[in-house]
């Protein structure tokens, strides 16, 4: 098993029981006492796994909404929208954040009288607007990890946001989802 | 328009009529929210946005037909303590009333329902009924909606329903609550699986005012939390299903407290009764304690000549904004507690109180016939 931060063996396995749901973090010695995660006081899965040290990539890459300006680490941090553009601008990534929200994540209750159900899209195509260029990735201890399939990205923006949700259920399922599609040959 | 006094003065539809399950459901509230195209939400918008937005939106809704001649107030011209008894009234959120520039609340002539203008959403359309009847609340909001929706540009996506400034609330925008009195469940120790069971089902319990208040008074929310992948239909047709089976579960409880433990019922609601009706210092909390008792032992028949709406209105009058707005200046604590004191004691002056009635067959224990001289 892999630590959750580096990628080196993981030695220190952490169980949290939140609303009947189990969740883990793997860690390798050096992560677990580095983020103090032994110590029982102070113990907060949040920060333990994803602290801003160990921010991939997407993190950088700052998605802004056209028509009001709000940025997607805005969204991250007060998890609420800006405008109505908002959900085409980050809609990336949103189908997760729903499912994990809603019974479905499509809308089939009340609609206006005046929207048919074969009315064209009302919102603007999304058009992503790069704000900062992503920095090369950190130096990782030990052998670097391969780069990151756009998909583990995006999973991985999912996964911080849960976390800093507090929605921990969420991110253990990411996680292991992140797991599956990580090549396993890097060991 | 109505006036705020005139507003306050007359009970609320909801405060008078009883609706199904009265005895431990106290109301019914369904919530829409709606926003308008080409608007920022309103915690990212700037002040001037949302003042433009509320003076196209607002002589919209006050032309409503149901809202025709209602009570109509921008914030700035409503003081701390009104702003507050309108929270303690549920016509708004203590959210909407936090803040000030750019809000304003309508509210119908019969209170049940209200529109509140740059919540967190452009719109929060409210309908309250007493007893459990969310389809009647929903039916009231839903026909304000379709109105509004002639009238204003709504943001609507045919995949993600009513678009809101929180995801939670994406699709229906829909929020169905019934508030419930449910002190036999308390009383019995039998609340507690009954919350986790709810939990597990998808819907939310609260307390008295909503998120993260306590549940005072045996007094719980009951709410659902999805809004997207279900219509509206479904998601009240959920509640009121569950709701029925936690009455029953009250009912139930009620019975058993009355055929088991009598004595220990006839004490609590005996003491309940004797503190409300001569204590001269009452907090609110231990006001909405002793009154849940009240209303329980009057919904027993255990308390002679007690009418439950006047506990209701009760349970109204006492909290601290309506004490405030009772004496026209601002309170401390201390003048609360013994003004609410004051109030409870004269508007029980009319009932006759437990000890009237005479305890039916043999109490065991009970050593009526011979006096006991120690």
């Amino acid at each position: 098993m892999k630590c959750d931060v580096c990628e080196n063996e993981a030695t220190v396995f952490l169980t949290q029981i939140i609303n009947g749901q189990m969740t883990t973090v793997n860690l390798c010695e050096a992560c677990s006492k580095a983020k103090g995660v032994t110590e029982e006081t102070g113990f907060g899965l949040a920060e333990a796994f994803l602290s801003p040290s160990h921010r991939t990539e997407s993190d950088t890459m700052e998605i802004v909404c056209d028509a009001c300006g709000f940025t997607a680490s805005q969204l991250k941090k007060i998890g609420r929208m800006g405008c109505p553009e908002c959900y085409a601008a980050f809609r990336d990534g949103l189908d997760g954040l729903l499912r994990n929200m809603h019974k479905g994540t499509r809308h089939v209750g009340k609609r206006p009288s005046h929207i048919s159900a074969i009315t064209p899209q009302l919102l603007p195509r999304q058009r992503n607007t790069v704000v900062a260029e992503a920095p090369p990735p950190p130096p990782v201890p030990a052998a670097s990890p391969p780069p990151l399939a756009p998909d583990i990205a995006k999973l991985r923006a999912e996964l911080d946001l849960a976390v800093s949700e507090e929605r921990y259920e969420d991110a253990a399922r990411l996680k292991s989802e992140i797991e599956s599609l990580q090549p396993k040959a890097s060991k | 328009m109505m006036r705020f006094a005139t507003l306050i003065k007359n009970p609320a539809d909801w405060m008078k009529g009883a609706g199904p399950h009265s005895d431990v459901v106290m109301t019914s509230r369904v919530r829409l929210a709606r926003n308008l195209r080409g608007y920022p939400f309103p915690g990212f918008s700037q002040e001037r946005q949302r003042i433009e937005l509320l003076e196209r939106a607002r002589p919209v809704v006050e032309e409503l037909p149901e809202m025709r001649d209602g009570y109509s107030e921008d914030y700035t011209e409503l003081s701390k303590i009104r702003k507050q008894v309108l929270v303690e009234r549920h016509l708004v959120s203590r959210e909407h009333a936090a803040r000030s520039s750019g809000c304003a609340v309508v509210v119908d002539r019969k209170q049940s329902i209200s529109i509140m203008i740059n919540e967190e959403d452009h719109f929060r359309i409210q309908g309250i009924r007493p007893g459990l009847n969310l389809t009647s609340a929903f039916e009231v909001v839903d026909r304000v909606d379709s109105e509004l929706e002639g009238l204003l540009p709504y943001a609507f996506d045919p995949k993600l329903g009513y678009l809101t400034a929180c995801p939670t609330n994406l699709g229906t925008g829909m929020r169905a609550s019934v508030m419930l009195h449910l002190p036999a469940l308390v009383l019995t120790e039998q609340i507690n699986p009954v919350i986790k069971a709810i939990g597990k089902i998808g819907l939310a319990v609260r307390g008295l005012y909503g998120e993260g208040t306590e549940a005072l008074g045996n007094l719980f929310q009951i709410s659902n939390q999805h809004t997207l992948g279900e219509a509206e239909p479904e998601i009240i047709a959920q509640i009121e299903k569950v709701i029925e089976g936690v009455v029953r579960s009250e009912v139930t409880a009620r019975a058993k407290l009355k055929e088991d433990h009598q004595t220990m019922l006839r004490d609590q609601i005996g003491r309940a009764f004797a503190i409300l009706r001569y204590a001269h210092i009452l907090t609110s909390k231990e006001a909405l304690n002793l009154l849940s008792m009240l209303r329980l032992g009057a919904d027993l028949d255990l308390v002679g000549n007690c009418d439950r709406s006047l506990i209701d209105m009760l349970l109204l009058e006492i909290q601290p904004a309506h004490l405030q707005l009772n004496a026209a200046r601002e309170l401390s604590p201390e003048e609360r507690d013994s003004m609410r004191a004051e109030l409870t004691r004269a508007r029980l002056q009319s009932i006759d109180g437990p000890g009237s009635f005479p305890t039916n067959q043999s109490t065991p224990g009970g050593t009526t016939s011979t006096p006991n001289d120690e």
